[in-house]
């Protein structure tokens, strides 16, 4: 409001003493301008000057509106009401006399019927009681705001002095990880070359030990049904000669060179046809029939069923189409839930016979060269925590806390809104959340993103995007508002359109210098 | 449903693909009678008996026998009064009544004698009227021809499509439950989003062709037909005919489509998730009424059945012979009950029908202003913003609605307690600022012991039920709900009760309401909507289906009237509809999408609903599904302000669209659309008197006009409003140009907004900028305006009138202006109104009453007349009826031949002229 109007405003003011009087003597609807009168007007705009008669007499004449300020007949045109007691302002011309109440001081509504009250001396009063209010919150919160700044700046100084320490301490560790690298790697290379050793030995034993075996089970005659069981060949659709998704009892026979039954060199050599491709996929499937027997998985699998799809077997479905369902769910889950790492190759080894210990003189190698790599992980374990110190404390040292960090006491701060439904959470320069009250998963609102405020107030909005998306929708994300006060807390949230939040949050750090604030709040009062 | 299938070398069928690019098998199958021999066209087996011919005063009766099986019908012939031919065929003995559509028609139609001018063993000739019209009924086979002097206006059964599934005792039980199904491969005529994709198989369907008599089964749904098969069907021949228009609700173009080798136009109320478009899929209501135009004559043809109903379009255009348009409809129950319009104008055929249906309700005036509309507004402060919001931004509105999250729990009636603890205050908010509410209550009731609403319904055993006499459950928006009979008088009293102000809490005068889901929507039935074997009282829902959506919507207008006393106009907007529901209120076209082609579709489905009957129609302003571009959302509003139903809406899952959320650029522009509309408020209320009056469409295609101009029958980019207005909007992305065709040789057309004068009978190219609207006046009109544009109607409602004068060539213009309260009935009941006639003629022009036994006093008056393609006069002088003299100052514009004459100041409602010299 600039000092002009003010000055205008108290004049007329005083000028009015009852009020009614003065509002005759200027045309309605124009601030207070004696000159006016009984000359031709020109419109504002200097389109085209009309006898003075024309001017609010119902009909637009200039192209600006300026000739009808106190009626509704030009489509531009504004109205000011006085409004005293109150803040004066300019309404658009076409509220005039529409039966609404706008100017609190009635003026607008001259002919329309309508009933106003004056309200401007009561709205002048509750104005001044909340600017007062606001004046006092202002005050207290910008001194607050100036802890926070000189707070803000002893905080940046210890963190800056923290960091240069931290850099200190990690040359110093670096030194020590090269150090120790070099001791472990002097004692790995002895316990390599023993270790392999070892293990050749071991398997030119094993492998002797394998070709025994195989002879053996190969040495009793099986049917095509006992190879199918055997190997689980049904399941092995890499054999599956018609690609149909299941193996047959016929197309097994087709592999195994059309015979329902075989001896061991027929089979042997069908085996070792088959045996690469067998062994290499069984990693993921049961090796033998022994294992995981079939009743057990469906237990697992039934229990499941009954505890979660209930609705599945209501109503008056036939036995046999629960049955079928029930297996469905049964290949389904067997499938999902069963992580395929269950059966390793080292699980495998287990049935054979295990490799033998090392020799006393490995032993002490593979010892030493252990202790040379714990030391060596536990120094770069600590050189590592120091450079994360050091990256936290750069980020938090690079953040834009507003002008004079006013804002840095919020980061790593948590706060918190209660509503019927849900609990919001603000963590400043981090995340919003919500969590429903009453069970069910936290949800991702938004990480920080930037200050989003108009030019000229940047820090009095922040943005925070990227949280979780919706359904056929945006990523959600929320905006907070930030006001003055004495107290850091969220007032509301809201979502106004489908993912997008609001967040009203007060915190004394947007309070602004009172100064001006006082100026105003002393004007009002003289009025 | 579809019927049941029989052999494809005997009967018709049709093979085609569908948009989704499946091939969907539609077979028509009416095999009752003919399921013995062959059916082809000409060789109908129904004969007449002329010997069992009767003429009353009022109508003829005949008996026809289908000689394969000896089943025999009755004829009943109407002249009615007003140029139609009524005819009505039943069995002569059906087994029990089959359903006939109450409450449709608005009375029983008056009848005119028929005369006998001869007889011979073949057939009779009978008089309809002076104007040498005959009806002549050939004997064998049985066929029907209207003529006129030596043309055929329209045959009956002229292909011998005739086809009347006599009613039978279920003797076929057993054998159909043997060949019971799980999965019914011919369950072929559900919309074919909904239906998996199906291959036809010949030689499937030989030996089946019992199956689906009694039973049939769609998916997991069985429909249990325990009538059996009972469909009907009959053809139309139009000889001369190349256009017809009509039978919404489509979304597809103004002039029907031929059907050969593709779906026919279905007929049969759906909930349609993601409608497609340029498709005769059924949606959400249906209007049997076909319109038949060529330059000669304009009939209508109004097949009078509310089940399930399918029409088939060929033509023969492209040949050398006689155009003709051949149509044949199919239902799957009730009577064959049509009435023949026969024109001869487009005028004519409206004022025939709206004799038969009832015309347009007559709207509110702020109805016809625009509308705010989310799904949803959050909560009374979302409210209050939105509503400060259209302040702040000096956008004007009416009605700021409320959808289903209003609810406590999705119980219509009801007010969320979080969201709106105090309804009266928010409604009292908007009250303050003259504006309106529309909250939504649909038709699907929470099945919940402690909801009052259900509780009432249940005990009074008020709704619809299951084939097995139980209260029929469904899933909808609240979950498991019933669906009340609103075919059930009582139901409809008990339900409008419950719109008094004491019964439905919260509610206050300027709170309307919205009646969606209405088809009935039933999220868990088959194709979305209720089981054809659910039961309205002794009906299945298989007969009346169609009209469950128009009986929602009168009980609930007739809800809104008795609260006030019978005192005030309700204003109930409905998805779903039938011939007749024009008489209840507004029509939206449903769940459209933010697309530029949903943009363009909006003209022809709401010119096909102007049409026939329903004036009050406009799509969701920049779509509902998904989000517009900025451009659209303008072009929308742009097109929209000149659409008859002006309400913006959005699905929830959208982002926020208010008209200041894209820029002030963007804002003004859809200030400026807004603006447009309120301007013409005064001619759009107008136009709605009319349509109530006498029917007539308030958007029309403009063919109605210019029925001889052939350019014009094809037309749906571009329509009149009224007679005075041509709108042709920016539907095109990055449009820069429209081409807009000005009918009319001889005569001229004004730019609305720049008052350049164009000549008809042309193609006018205009090249146009985003803020565009093209827009002309024609030359010999009088449009009146209130050019005080404000925050809603009401508060324009006293505001003085702008005539807007456009000059014919031979400097000759009328025009009319309407006046009421705007609200009440007092218009109908009191005849308090103001109607006058604007002429202008011999240089003068004057305001004539054209209503003398009305009375009504406005404060409003004329408060500038602008006259388009004047000369200058030398001076302009007012008479008023007491016999004063004024002399008016006027502006002249030489380069646009432009008059303005400057404030007459003289009242809306008195006789004055104004002479120029």
């Amino acid at each position: 409001m600039s000092c002009a109007l003010l000055l205008l405003l108290m004049s007329l003011a005083l000028a009015m003493g009852t009020g009614a009087a003065v509002e005759i003597q200027r045309p309605r609807g124009v601030p207070l301008s004696s000159e006016l009168e009984n000359k031709p007007f020109t419109c504002l705009d200097g389109s085209s000057t009309i006898p003075f008669d024309r001017v609010n007499d119902d009909y637009c004449d200039c192209r600006d509106g300026s000739d009808e300020p106190g009626t509704a007949a030009c489509p531009n045109g504004s109205f000011h009401c006085t409004n005293a007691g109150f803040r004066p302002a300019f309404i658009p011309s076409s509220r005039i006399n529409d039966g609404i109440c706008d100017c609190c001081d009635t003026t607008d509504e001259y002919n329309s019927g309508a009933t106003c009250q004056n309200t401007c001396r009561e709205m002048g009063r509750k104005e001044r009681e909340s600017l007062q209010i606001m004046a006092e919150i202002t005050k207290e919160g910008f001194l607050l705001k100036q802890q926070l700044i000189h707070e803000a700046k002893r905080g940046q100084e210890d963190k800056q002095g923290k960091l240069t320490e931290l850099q200190g301490s990690k040359k110093g560790l670096e030194e020590k990880v090269e150090a120790l690298r070099t001791v472990k790697e002097t004692a790995e290379d002895p316990e390599k070359e023993a270790k392999e050793r070892h293990l050749k030995a071991w398997e030119e034993q094993k492998e002797l030990l394998r070709m025994e075996k195989d002879k053996t089970r190969m040495a009793e005659c099986v049917t095509v049904g006992d190879i199918q069981r055997y190997f689980r060949l049904q399941s092995h659709l890499e054999l599956d000669p018609d690609s149909d998704g299941s193996l047959s009892e016929t197309e097994t026979q087709g592999l195994l060179g059309g015979a329902d039954k075989v001896d061991t060199s027929t089979f042997e050599t069908v085996w070792s046809g088959i045996k690469d491709k067998y062994l290499s996929e069984g990693q993921s499937e049961p090796p033998a029939p022994v294992e995981t027997p079939q009743e057990e998985s469906r237990d697992f699998v039934s229990d499941h069923d009954s505890d979660h799809y209930p609705e599945d077997y209501a109503g008056e479905e036939e036995e046999d189409v629960e049955d079928d369902e029930e297996d469905d769910h049964d290949e389904e889950e067997e499938e999902e839930k069963v992580p395929p790492t269950v059966q390793t190759p080292e699980k495998r080894e287990d049935d054979e016979v295990s490799m033998p210990p090392y020799d006393t003189e490995t032993q002490s190698l593979i010892d030493a060269a252990q202790k040379a790599r714990d030391d060596f992980d536990e120094a770069e374990r600590a050189l590592r925590e120091v450079d994360d110190q050091m990256k936290n404390l750069e980020k938090e040292i690079g953040f834009d806390f507003g002008p004079s960090a006013e804002f840095a006491y919020l980061y790593s701060q948590c706060y918190e809104l209660s509503t019927s439904e849900y609990i919001y959470r603000l963590c400043p320069f981090n995340r919003v959340s919500q969590k429903p009250k009453f069970g069910g998963s936290e949800t991702n609102l938004g990480l920080w993103g930037q200050w989003a405020g108009p030019e000229g107030n940047l820090y009095s909005v922040m943005k925070y995007d990227h949280g979780q998306g919706c359904w056929q929708g945006p990523n959600r994300s929320t905006t907070v508002k930030l006001t003055c006060g004495k107290e850091t807390v969220v007032t509301s949230t809201s979502e106004p359109s489908r993912c997008e939040y609001l967040m009203e949050f007060t915190t004394p750090a947007v309070c602004q210098e009172p100064a001006s604030l006082d100026e105003v709040l002393h004007g009002h009062t003289e009025l | 449903m579809k019927l049941w299938v029989c052999t494809t070398e005997e009967f018709p069928h049709k093979l085609s693909e569908t948009v989704s690019g499946k091939l969907i098998f539609v077979m028509f199958t009416i095999c009752t009678s003919m399921r013995q021999r062959a059916l082809k066209p000409g060789q109908s087996p129904y004969r007449a008996l002329l010997e069992t011919l009767e003429l009353t005063n009022t109508k003829l009766t005949l008996q026809l026998i289908n000689d394969n099986n000896k089943v025999r019908l009755l004829l009943e012939l109407y002249r009615l009064q007003g140029n139609m031919t009524r005819v009505k065929i039943n069995e002569l003995k059906p087994l029990k009544p089959r359903f006939e559509v109450p409450d449709v028609l608005i009375n029983n139609p008056p009848t005119e004698p028929l005369s006998l001018l001869s007889q011979d063993e073949n057939g009779v000739v009978l008089s309809l009227g002076a104007d040498s019209q005959w009806l002549i009924v050939s004997a064998k086979p049985f066929r029907l021809d209207i003529m006129e002097g030596r043309e055929v206006l329209l045959s009956l059964n002229s292909r011998g499509l005739l086809a009347f599934e006599h009613l039978r005792i279920p003797l076929l039980t057993a054998l159909a439950n043997g060949l019971k199904r799980t999965s019914n491969p011919f369950s072929l005529l559900f919309p074919f989003s909904f239906s998996p994709p199906q291959y036809f198989s010949p030689a499937l369907s030989i030996g089946l062709h019992e199956d689906g008599m009694w039973e049939e089964t769609f998916k997991s749904h069985t429909d249990n037909k325990p009538n059996g098969p009972s469909s009907i069907s009959l053809d139309f021949s139009l000889p001369g005919v190349e256009h017809v228009y009509g039978i919404p609700e489509h979304a597809d173009s103004l002039k029907l489509k031929t059907t050969d080798g593709g779906d026919p136009y279905r007929l049969f109320n759906l909930d349609v998730f993601q409608y497609e478009l340029f498709n005769p899929m059924a949606l959400y209501g249906a209007i049997p009424v076909m319109l038949s135009h060529s330059a000669q004559r304009t009939m209508g043809i109004f097949w009078l059945n509310a089940a399930e109903t399918w029409v088939d379009i060929s033509s023969n255009t492209g040949s050398s012979e006689t155009p003709q348009t051949d149509v044949r409809w199919i239902s799957e129950s009730g009577i064959i009950d049509v009435f023949i319009m026969l024109g001869p104008t487009p005028t004519d055929v409206f004022s025939q029908y709206a004799s038969l249906t009832g015309t347009q309700a007559f709207p509110p005036l702020s109805a016809l202003a625009y509308h705010q509309c989310r799904w949803n507004y959050n909560d009374q402060e979302d409210v209050a913003a939105v509503d400060q919001g259209f302040d702040e931004h000096d956008i004007p509105y009416d009605f700021i609605w409320l959808d289903i999250e209003h609810t406590d729990g999705k119980r219509y009636f009801t007010w969320d307690p979080h969201k709106f603890p105090q309804p009266k205050d928010m409604l009292q908010g908007l009250m303050d600022k003259r504006r309106k509410m529309v909250t939504i209550v649909d038709p699907h009731i929470k099945v919940d012991s402690s909801y009052k609403i259900h509780n009432e319904i249940r005990s009074k055993g008020f709704y619809v039920k299951n084939k097995d006499g139980g209260d029929y459950e469904g899933w909808c928006w609240p979950g498991n709900s019933g669906y009340p009979d609103f075919t059930n008088p009582e139901m409809r009293a008990w339900w409008a009760s419950m719109f008094a102000y004491d019964q439905y809490e919260g509610s206050m005068e300027n709170m309307y309401t919205w009646n969606d889901m209405n088809e009935p929507s039933v999220f868990n039935g088959p194709e979305v909507t209720m089981h054809k074997d659910a039961l309205h009282g002794n009906w299945e829902n298989r007969d009346l289906h169609n009209l469950y959506g128009l009986y929602v919507q009168m009980a609930t207008a007739e809800g809104l009237i008795e609260r006030s006393g019978g005192v005030e106009r309700p204003f109930v907007l409905t998805r779903a509809f039938f011939a007749g529901s024009q008489r209840y209120g507004a029509v939206w076209t449903g769940d459209n999408t933010a697309e530029w082609e949903h943009l363009k579709i909006s003209i022809p489905m709401c010119l096909s609903l102007g049409l026939v009957g329903v004036s009050f129609c406009g799509a969701d302003v920049g779509g509902f599904f998904k989000s517009p571009s900025t451009e659209l959302l303008v072009r929308w509003y742009q097109t929209g302000a000149y659409q008859p139903f002006f309400r913006a809406h959005a699905h929830l899952d959208t982002p926020r669209r208010e008209p200041w959320l894209f820029g002030p650029e963007n804002t003004a522009l859809i200030r400026e659309a807004v603006r447009q509309r309120y301007a013409l408020l005064p001619y759009w209320y107008q136009l709605f008197y009319h349509a109530h009056h006498s029917g007539q469409p308030v958007m029309r295609p403009l063919w109605v006009e210019y029925p001889q101009d052939t350019a014009t029958f094809s037309m749906d980019d571009q329509f009149l409003l009224g007679r005075d207005l041509l709108v042709h909007p920016v539907t095109e992305e990055g449009g820069r140009g429209v081409t807009a065709y000005l009918p009319g040789k001889g005569e001229v057309w004004f730019d609305v907004h720049t008052f350049q004068k164009h000549n008809g009978a042309q193609n006018l190219y205009i090249p146009v900028t985003i803020s565009s609207i093209p827009v002309f006046q024609r030359g010999g009109s009088i449009i009146p305006r209130k050019a005080r544009v404000r925050r809603s109607s009401s508060c324009m409602e006293h505001d003085p009138y702008t005539l807007f004068v456009a000059l014919s060539p031979k400097r000759f213009a009328q025009g009319e202006l309407y006046i009421d309260d705007g609200h009440t009935f007092n218009f109908d009941k009191q005849k308090q109104f103001i109607h006058r006639r604007l002429s202008f003629a011999n240089k003068a022009l004057s305001s004539r009453n054209l209503a003398p036994g009305s009375q009504f006093i406005t404060p409003s008056w004329i408060e500038k007349i602008v006259i388009l393609g004047a000369s200058k006069p030398s001076k302009a002088t007012l008479k008023t009826p007491d016999g004063k003299e004024n002399l008016l100052e006027f502006e002249f514009d030489a380069s646009m031949s432009v008059l303005t004459l400057r404030k007459p100041g003289v009242n809306a409602g008195v006789d004055w002229t104004v002479v120029l010299q």
